[in-house]
C-alpha cells in the first residue's frame, strides 16, 4: 500500500504537470504524424499498397514516440533536481520507480490512441480490433517500463538523446517483434489464434519479467 | 503542534558519521570524515571551493552513497532502503527540487503526499507564511524570482518537520532581509533542540549563525571549533 | 587512511603467482592455437559439399560459445559487484565484457565469411544470426555506458545493471526472434545441417579447438583484470597525491 501511495503520488505528479505544459503529449503527437509522412515518401508506394507493412509502420512509429515521451519525461524531474526530491522523500525506490513508469504509460497511451485513428486512416489499416488494443496496452507496458529504467541512466549522463535508444531498442526487440507480429494477425480478417497462443504470452511474460527487474535494480541507478 | 515526528534520544547524537569516503575518479573528494553533532547545535561547514562540502551533505541526506563509512541520523541508518533515517533529514541544496508548471502550494502538497503528512494542508500554509510566501501560493515556480525560488525550497525542506536540516550554502541568492529571516529561523530550530548542518560561502553570515565550525580540507575535518573560542576565526579561513 | 607504502608481502607473493600465471597460460595458449592452426588446415578434411570454406567452422562455433561465457560472468561478476561493491567484481566483469564483444564480433564475422558463398549472402535474418547481433547490440551498449557515466562509480553500477539487463533479455530475444521467424517461411538453411554430418575427425578437431579457445579467452581475461587493476591502482595513487 505504501508502495502503491509514493507511486500514484509520482505519477499523479507527472499527469498534472504534463495537463500544465503538454510538452511531451503535444510534441510526440506531431512527431508521430511526420513518421508517418516520412514513411511514406520512403515508402513511395501506390496508394493502398502500404498494407502488409502497416503494422511495422505503426510500431516503429511508436516506438521512436515512446522513446521521445520517455526522454521528455524524466528530463523535466532533473530540471532543478526533482529527482533529488524524490530520493529524499522516505517513498521506495521501487515507488519512485512505477511512479514515473506509470505516469510514462499514460501519456503514451493517451498519444497511441490519439494517433490510432490518424494511423488508420493515413496508412490505410483496414480494421480497428479489441484485440488490438490489447496488443497495444500490453506492449506499451513493456515499453514504459524498460524506457523509464533506462531513461533514468541515460539523463545523467551529458548524452541522453543519443543513450535512451541505444540501450532501449536492442532490449525491446521482443515487444517489437510480438507487437508487429499481433498486430498484424489482429488487422487480418482471417484466424487469429498466433495473437492468442504466441504473442500475448510473450508479451505478458516480458511484462511480467521487466516489472519485477527493473524495480529492483532501480535504486542502484540513482545512487551518485 | 508537535515539534518533531518523533522526540529524539538525546543521548544518540543528531549526525553521526565515520569514516566517510568518496572519490570521483582520481580525485578523492572524502577520505576519511568522522562527524558527530549534538541535538540544538548549528554546526556550520567551511571549506574551499571541491573541499567536498556539498558531497559531504548529500552523502548526509542519502542522495549520494559513500564509497566507505556510515551515516546514522538520531541513530538511525542512512542507506538506499533507510526511509526511517529519511523521515528525519531535510534538505536544501543548490537546486530547488520544484517543479517549474506546479505552482508553490502544489510543489509543498506533492512533497507532503510523499512523505505522507498528516494535517498537510494546515502545516503547507504554516510553512509559506514562514518563509513569507503567503500571497504567492497559487503562483507557478517558474514565475518566482531566484530568492522566492530559494525560500520555497526551505519551505520544501522543513515541511515534514525534520530534526535535522542540512542546507548547502542557503544564503546565496537571498536578499539580506531573507538572510535575517532565515537566520531567526535557524536559531529557532535550534532552540527547539533540533539540529542544523550547513554550509556557506559568507564567512559573516556563518559564524553570525554557527555554534560550532568545522572546516573541511584535503577531504577531512582539520578544525573543529565551539564558535567565538580562538580557534575559529584561524581555522575557518572561508572563501 | 592512505595505504600507500609496505604493502603486506603475501599479496606480492600472491601478484607474482598470478604474473607467473599468466606467463604460463600465455604459452600454453600460443602453443595451443598454432596446433589448432595445423589441425584445422592441415587435418580436417575438406568438407564434401561446402569446401575449404567450412574450415571457418572451427573458429567460428569455438568464438560464439566462449562470447556467452564472457556475458554469463558479465552479468554474474556485475551481480557480485551490486552486492558487494568491491572493485575486483568490477574488474571481471568489465574484462568479460570486453572479451565477450571481441568474440562475439569474431563470431558475426567469421559467421558472415562463411555465409557469403554458403548461403550466397552475408547477412540473413535467421533467428541465432538476429539474436547474436542484438547481444553485440547489448554489450556495446554495456561498453559505452562506462564511458558515458559521471563518475567511475556510476559507471560501475550502470554496467551492472545492463550486464543483468542484457543476459536476462537475450533468451526472450532468442524465442521471439524464432517465433517470429517461422511465421515468415524462408528455405531452411543453416548451420545444423552441417553438423549432422560431421565426422568424428571433424568434431575432435572442434573440441580441440574449443580448448585453445578457451586458453585464449581465460589469457585475455587474467590479462584484462591485471590491466585494470593496474589501472585502479594509478588511479589510487593520483588520488592519494592529489591534495586539493
Amino acid at each position: 500500500m505504501e508502495l502503491l501511495r509514493g507511486a500514484l503520488t509520482v505519477a499523479w505528479k507527472d499527469v498534472r504537470l504534463e495537463l500544465r505544459s503538454r510538452e511531451v503529449i503535444a510534441s510526440a503527437l506531431v512527431f508521430g504524424l511526420i513518421v508517418v509522412v516520412v514513411f511514406n515518401f520512403g515508402l513511395n508506394r501506390s496508394p493502398g499498397s502500404l498494407e502488409p507493412v502497416a503494422p511495422g509502420l505503426l510500431w516503429v512509429a511508436y516506438a521512436f514516440i515512446g522513446v521521445l515521451a520517455m526522454n521528455r519525461a524524466f528530463t523535466r524531474e532533473l530540471e532543478n533536481g526533482g529527482m533529488d526530491g524524490l530520493l529524499l522523500a522516505p517513498v521506495s525506490r521501487d515507488a519512485v520507480f512505477l511512479g514515473k513508469m506509470l505516469g510514462s504509460l499514460a501519456f503514451m497511451l493517451v498519444i497511441e490512441a490519439i494517433l490510432l485513428p490518424v494511423f488508420a486512416v493515413m496508412l490505410d489499416l483496414p480494421t480497428l480490433s479489441p484485440a488490438l488494443g490489447l496488443v497495444i496496452l500490453l506492449a506499451t507496458v513493456g515499453f514504459a517500463t524498460v524506457g523509464t529504467f533506462f531513461s533514468g541512466i541515460a539523463v545523467q549522463t551529458r548524452s541522453r538523446e543519443i543513450l535512451l535508444p541505444i540501450l532501449f531498442f536492442p532490449v525491446v526487440v521482443p515487444v517489437i517483434i510480438a507487437a508487429v507480429e499481433a498486430s498484424a494477425l489482429a488487422l487480418q480478417s482471417g484466424p487469429m489464434t498466433g495473437v492468442w497462443t504466441r504473442w500475448l504470452p510473450l508479451l505478458i511474460v516480458f511484462d511480467a519479467l521487466y516489472l519485477v527487474i527493473c524495480p529492483w535494480i532501480f535504486g542502484y541507478v540513482f545512487e551518485g | 503542534m508537535r515539534a518533531t515526528s518523533e522526540s529524539p534520544d538525546p543521548a544518540v547524537p543528531a549526525i553521526a558519521a565515520a569514516g566517510i569516503r568518496k572519490d570521483y575518479g582520481d580525485r578523492a573528494a572524502l577520505r576519511g570524515v568522522d562527524l558527530s553533532i549534538g541535538w540544538g547545535e548549528i554546526a556550520v561547514l567551511f571549506g574551499a571551493n571541491g573541499a567536498g562540502k556539498t558531497t559531504l551533505l548529500r552523502i548526509l541526506a542519502g542522495l549520494t552513497r559513500a564509497d566507505d563509512g556510515t551515516v546514522h541520523l538520531a541513530g538511525r541508518p542512512m542507506h538506499r532502503r533507510g526511509g526511517r533515517a529519511r523521515r528525519l533529514v531535510g534538505f536544501a541544496g543548490h537546486q530547488t527540487l520544484l517543479y517549474n508548471d506546479l505552482t508553490c502550494r502544489e510543489n509543498l502538497e506533492f512533497y507532503a503526499k510523499l512523505y505522507g503528512i498528516s494535517g498537510a494542508k494546515d502545516r503547507i500554509e504554516q510553512v509559506l507564511a514562514q518563509m513569507n510566501l503567503s500571497d504567492r501560493a497559487n503562483r507557478r515556480v517558474r514565475t518566482l524570482s531566484h530568492g522566492m525560488q530559494k525560500r520555497l525550497s526551505m519551505a520544501r525542506a522543513i515541511l515534514h518537520q525534520p530534526v535535522v536540516l542540512l542546507l548547502d550554502e542557503p544564503e546565496s541568492g537571498l536578499d539580506a532581509e531573507s538572510v535575517a529571516t532565515l537566520g531567526d529561523l535557524l536559531r529557532d530550530w535550534a532552540g527547539s533542540g533540533r539540529t542544523a548542518l550547513l554550509t556557506t560561502h559568507s564567512a559573516d553570515v556563518g559564524l553570525a549563525w554557527a555554534d560550532r565550525t568545522l572546516t573541511l580540507s584535503n577531504g577531512r575535518i582539520e578544525a573543529d571549533a565551539v564558535a567565538g573560542s580562538p580557534i575559529t576565526a584561524g581555522a575557518a579561513a572561508p572563501q | 587512511m592512505a595505504a600507500t607504502a609496505g604493502r603486506p608481502a603475501g599479496k606480492v607473493s600472491w601478484q607474482n603467482a598470478v604474473r607467473d600465471l599468466r606467463l604460463w597460460l600465455l604459452l600454453l595458449t600460443a602453443v595451443l592455437t598454432l596446433v589448432n592452426g595445423y589441425l584445422i588446415f592441415m587435418v580436417a578434411p575438406t568438407d564434401a559439399v561446402l569446401g575449404h570454406v567450412q574450415r571457418i567452422f572451427y573458429i567460428h562455433v569455438p568464438v560464439s560459445i566462449l562470447s556467452f561465457l564472457g556475458f554469463l560472468v558479465c552479468a554474474l561478476a556485475g551481480i557480485g559487484y551490486l552486492i558487494r561493491r568491491t572493485e575486483r567484481w568490477d574488474r571481471v566483469a568489465h574484462a568479460s565484457a570486453e572479451v565477450g564483444v571481441v568474440f562475439v564480433t569474431l563470431a558475426l564475422v567469421t559467421g558472415m565469411i562463411w555465409a557469403r558463398p554458403v548461403w550466397n549472402a552475408w547477412w540473413q535474418w535467421e533467428p541465432r544470426l538476429t539474436t547474436t547481433l542484438i547481444l553485440w547490440f547489448i554489450y556495446v551498449a554495456y561498453l559505452m555506458i562506462r564511458q558515458y557515466a559521471p563518475t567511475p562509480q556510476q559507471g560501475r553500477t550502470w554496467s551492472a545493471v545492463v550486464g543483468i539487463i542484457g543476459f536476462v533479455d537475450v533468451p526472450i530475444v532468442y524465442y521471439s526472434v524464432q517465433w517470429w521467424q517461422s511465421i515468415h517461411p524462408r528455405q531452411v538453411i543453416g548451420p545444423e545441417a552441417a553438423e549432422g554430418s560431421l565426422e568424428p575427425i571433424m568434431a575432435q578437431i572442434l573440441v580441440f579447438s574449443l580448448i585453445a579457445t578457451l586458453a585464449l579467452f581465460a589469457y585475455l581475461m587474467l590479462e584484462r583484470v591485471g590491466l585494470r587493476g593496474i589501472e585502479d591502482r594509478l588511479s589510487q595513487l593520483r588520488r592519494e597525491g592529489n591534495t586539493n
